[in-house]
C-alpha cells in the first residue's frame, strides 16, 4: 500500500499538459500587517482556465493571498499580475465567492445579480435579460425578488455565484466558499460550481482547508505551510477525468492515492500549526 | 383570556383614578385650581376641537415640527454619514461636537428668538439643534459598522465611490437613521413647542403658556393631552413610513437558517 502512495511525486509547475499562457502570476510576494508576516515569497502561477486549489491549515494567511490578487490588500513585497497587468487597487476583471454572506441584505436576489453590470453601466434591458439568465442558471428561477433573509444558505450561496460570474470575470477567486453549508448542500453547490466553470472554463484559485473539496474541483492542489510566514510548499496536479461528480468521485481509486499523497504533505503543517497555538 | 384581563384591569384603573379625581374635585378634596376636574378638561378639549382657530394653533405647531425634522435629520445624516466616512475629519472635530452637544439647547431659545424673530423660524432653528445630534450621531454610526465583507464584495463588483454611498454605506445606515428618526420626532415637537412657549403668537406651545398666564389649569391640560396625541399621531404615521422603507429586514420569525 504505502509504495503505492510514494509512486506520485509532486510535479513542479507548469504540468505536463498542455502549457496553457498564465493568467494570474504571484511573483515572490510577501503579505503583512505590521510586524507579522502572514505569508512570505510565494510564488505561484495560475494558468488561463486552470482550477486551482490551495490548501493549509487554519490561519496560515490563505485568504491574504486572495486578497492580494483582488487588490484589496497590497503585497508588502512582489507583484501580483493578471493577464501580464500587474495588479494595483482593486480588481473590477475579478469574481469573488467569499465565505461569508457577502449579499447585500438590502437588495433582492435579482437587485443583487444585476449590481456587477449596473456598475458597469449597462443598459436596463440587457441587464435583465442577463440577470434572469443567471438568476435560471444556478436555479432560482421564481426567487427573484426574494431577499436575503428569505433564502436559505444554498441559495444565498447561488445567487452569490451568479453574482460573481454574472460579469464574466477572467479569473475567479473563492475563499472557502462552502465552508459554512451542510455537508449535502456542500456537495451540490460543488457540482453546480463545477457545471457553471466547465461551461467556460476561467482561471480559478480556491482557498479551502477542505482537502476532499480541493482534490475534487480542482485541476492542481498546492500546499501551504502552517503560518505565520507561511509559504507553498508543494504542488499537486490532479489528473481526475472530468466532468466529475463530486461525491463519487471521493470512491475513486486515484483520489484516494491523491488523497493520501497531499495529506502526507499537509498533515505535517496542520500539526505544527496546531502546536503554536 | 390573559390579554382580555389585562385590559379589563387597565380600564378599571382608569376609572378608579380618572373617577377618584373627579370625585375628589367635586367632594371639595382636591383643588379645583391645581387640578381641575377631568371633565371640565374633556369639555375644554372638545371645546377647541370644534373651533377652527384650534387648527391654525395646530398647523402652526406642526409645521414648525416638520420644518425643524426635515431639517434636522437632513443635516444630520448628511454630517454623520461624511464624518463616518472620513475618520480624520471626524477625529479632528469631535471636541467641537462634544462641546456644542453639551449645551442644554433650550438656553439657546433666547438668542434664536434674537437673530431669526418670534415667527417661525426661531422655533425651527431650536427644532433642528435637537434633532440633529440624534440623528447625526446614529448615522454615523450606522456608517461605521458597514459590514466589511459586503463593502469588498461591492468594491470588487465595480461600485465606484458614488455606487457605495447610494448602494451600500446610505442602505446599511439606514436602519440606524431611521430609529433615530423615531427619536427625534419627540424632540422636535419638543423643540417646536419650547420655542412657542418662551415667545409666539400662535401655536400649541403658546395655548398652554396663555392659558398659563390666565391661571387657566384646565386649559394647560388640555393642551398637555392634545400634545401627547398629536405626538403619537406623527409616531403612527413614522411606523407606517419604516414598514413601507425598509422591507428587506427580517421581522421576527422570518429569518431563515443557513
Amino acid at each position: 500500500m504505502s509504495a503505492i502512495v510514494r509512486t506520485l511525486k509532486p510535479v513542479p509547475e507548469p504540468t505536463d499538459r498542455l502549457a496553457p499562457k498564465p493568467m494570474v502570476t504571484i511573483d515572490d510576494v510577501t503579505m503583512a500587517f505590521g510586524a507579522f508576516v502572514a505569508v512570505e515569497n510565494v510564488q505561484l502561477t495560475v494558468g488561463d482556465g486552470e482550477f486551482l486549489a490551495v490548501v493549509g491549515p487554519t490561519g496560515c494567511g490563505k485568504s491574504t493571498i486572495l486578497n492580494a490578487i483582488a487588490g484589496l490588500l497590497k503585497p508588502a513585497k512582489g507583484q501580483v499580475t493578471i493577464d501580464g497587468t500587474p495588479v494595483s487597487g482593486v480588481q473590477n476583471n475579478i469574481g469573488y465567492l467569499f465565505q461569508q454572506d457577502a449579499l447585500l441584505p438590502w437588495k433582492t436576489a435579482y437587485e443583487n445579480v444585476e449590481l456587477g453590470l449596473k456598475f458597469r453601466g449597462v443598459g436596463a434591458a440587457e441587464r435583465r435579460e442577463k440577470v434572469m439568465g443567471w438568476l435560471a442558471k444556478v436555479g432560482l428561477k421564481g426567487f427573484e425578488s426574494r431577499y436575503p433573509h428569505q433564502l436559505s444558505g444554498g441559495q444565498r450561496k447561488r445567487v452569490q455565484m451568479a453574482q460573481a460570474l454574472i460579469i464574466e470575470p477572467q479569473v475567479i477567486l473563492m475563499d472557502e466558499p462552502f465552508s459554512a453549508l451542510d455537508i449535502h448542500t456542500r456537495h451540490l453547490m460543488q457540482n453546480e460550481l463545477l457545471r457553471l466553470w466547465q461551461e467556460d472554463r476561467r482561471a480559478v484559485v480556491m482557498i479551502t482547508h477542505d482537502l476532499e473539496e480541493a482534490i475534487a474541483l480542482g485541476d492542481r492542489v498546492v500546499v501551504l505551510a502552517a503560518g505565520p510566514k507561511s509559504r507553498v510548499i508543494e504542488s499537486f496536479p490532479v489528473d481526475l477525468e472530468r466532468p466529475r461528480d463530486v461525491a463519487e468521485i471521493k470512491l475513486d481509486e486515484k483520489f484516494m492515492r491523491l488523497y493520501r499523497d497531499i495529506w502526507a504533505s499537509l498533515r505535517g503543517e496542520v500539526e505544527k500549526s496546531y502546536a503554536s497555538h | 383570556m390573559q390579554a382580555t384581563n389585562v385590559r379589563l384591569i387597565q380600564l378599571a384603573l382608569l376609572v378608579v383614578i380618572l373617577g377618584g379625581w373627579e370625585l375628589g374635585v367635586a367632594t371639595g378634596a382636591i383643588d379645583q385650581f391645581f387640578f381641575p376636574s377631568p371633565l371640565a378638561i374633556v369639555r375644554q378639549i372638545v371645546e377647541w376641537v370644534m373651533d377652527p382657530e384650534f387648527y391654525n394653533h395646530v398647523g402652526v405647531t406642526l409645521g414648525e415640527t416638520v420644518l425643524g425634522y426635515l431639517i434636522g435629520t437632513g443635516l444630520g445624516v448628511a454630517a454623520g454619514v461624511w464624518l463616518g466616512l472620513s475618520p480624520f475629519v471626524a477625529r479632528v472635530l469631535d471636541p467641537f461636537i462634544k462641546a456644542v452637544n453639551a449645551i442644554p439647547r433650550v438656553v439657546l431659545a433666547p438668542i434664536f428668538v434674537l437673530w431669526l424673530g418670534l415667527g417661525l423660524w426661531s422655533k425651527v432653528a431650536l427644532a433642528v439643534t435637537l434633532v440633529f445630534f440624534i440623528t447625526f450621531f446614529n448615522a454615523m454610526q450606522g456608517v461605521k459598522e458597514v459590514n466589511p465583507v459586503v463593502l469588498s464584495n461591492a468594491r470588487i463588483l465595480g461600485a465606484k465611490r458614488t455606487d457605495l454611498l447610494r448602494h451600500v454605506y446610505f442602505p446599511a445606515a439606514a436602519s440606524w437613521i431611521l430609529s433615530s428618526l423615531r427619536t427625534s420626532v419627540g424632540f422636535a415637537v419638543v423643540g417646536a413647542i419650547i420655542g412657542e412657549y418662551l415667545g409666539a403668537s400662535a401655536g400649541l406651545g403658546y395655548l398652554i403658556a396663555r392659558s398659563e398666564g390666565n391661571f387657566d389649569a384646565v386649559g394647560v391640560f388640555a393642551g398637555i393631552i392634545i400634545l401627547a396625541v398629536f405626538v403619537l399621531v406623527i409616531d403612527l404615521v413614522l411606523d407606517l413610513v419604516e414598514r413601507k422603507l425598509i422591507t428587506w429586514r427580517p421581522r421576527n420569525g422570518e429569518e431563515r437558517p443557513a
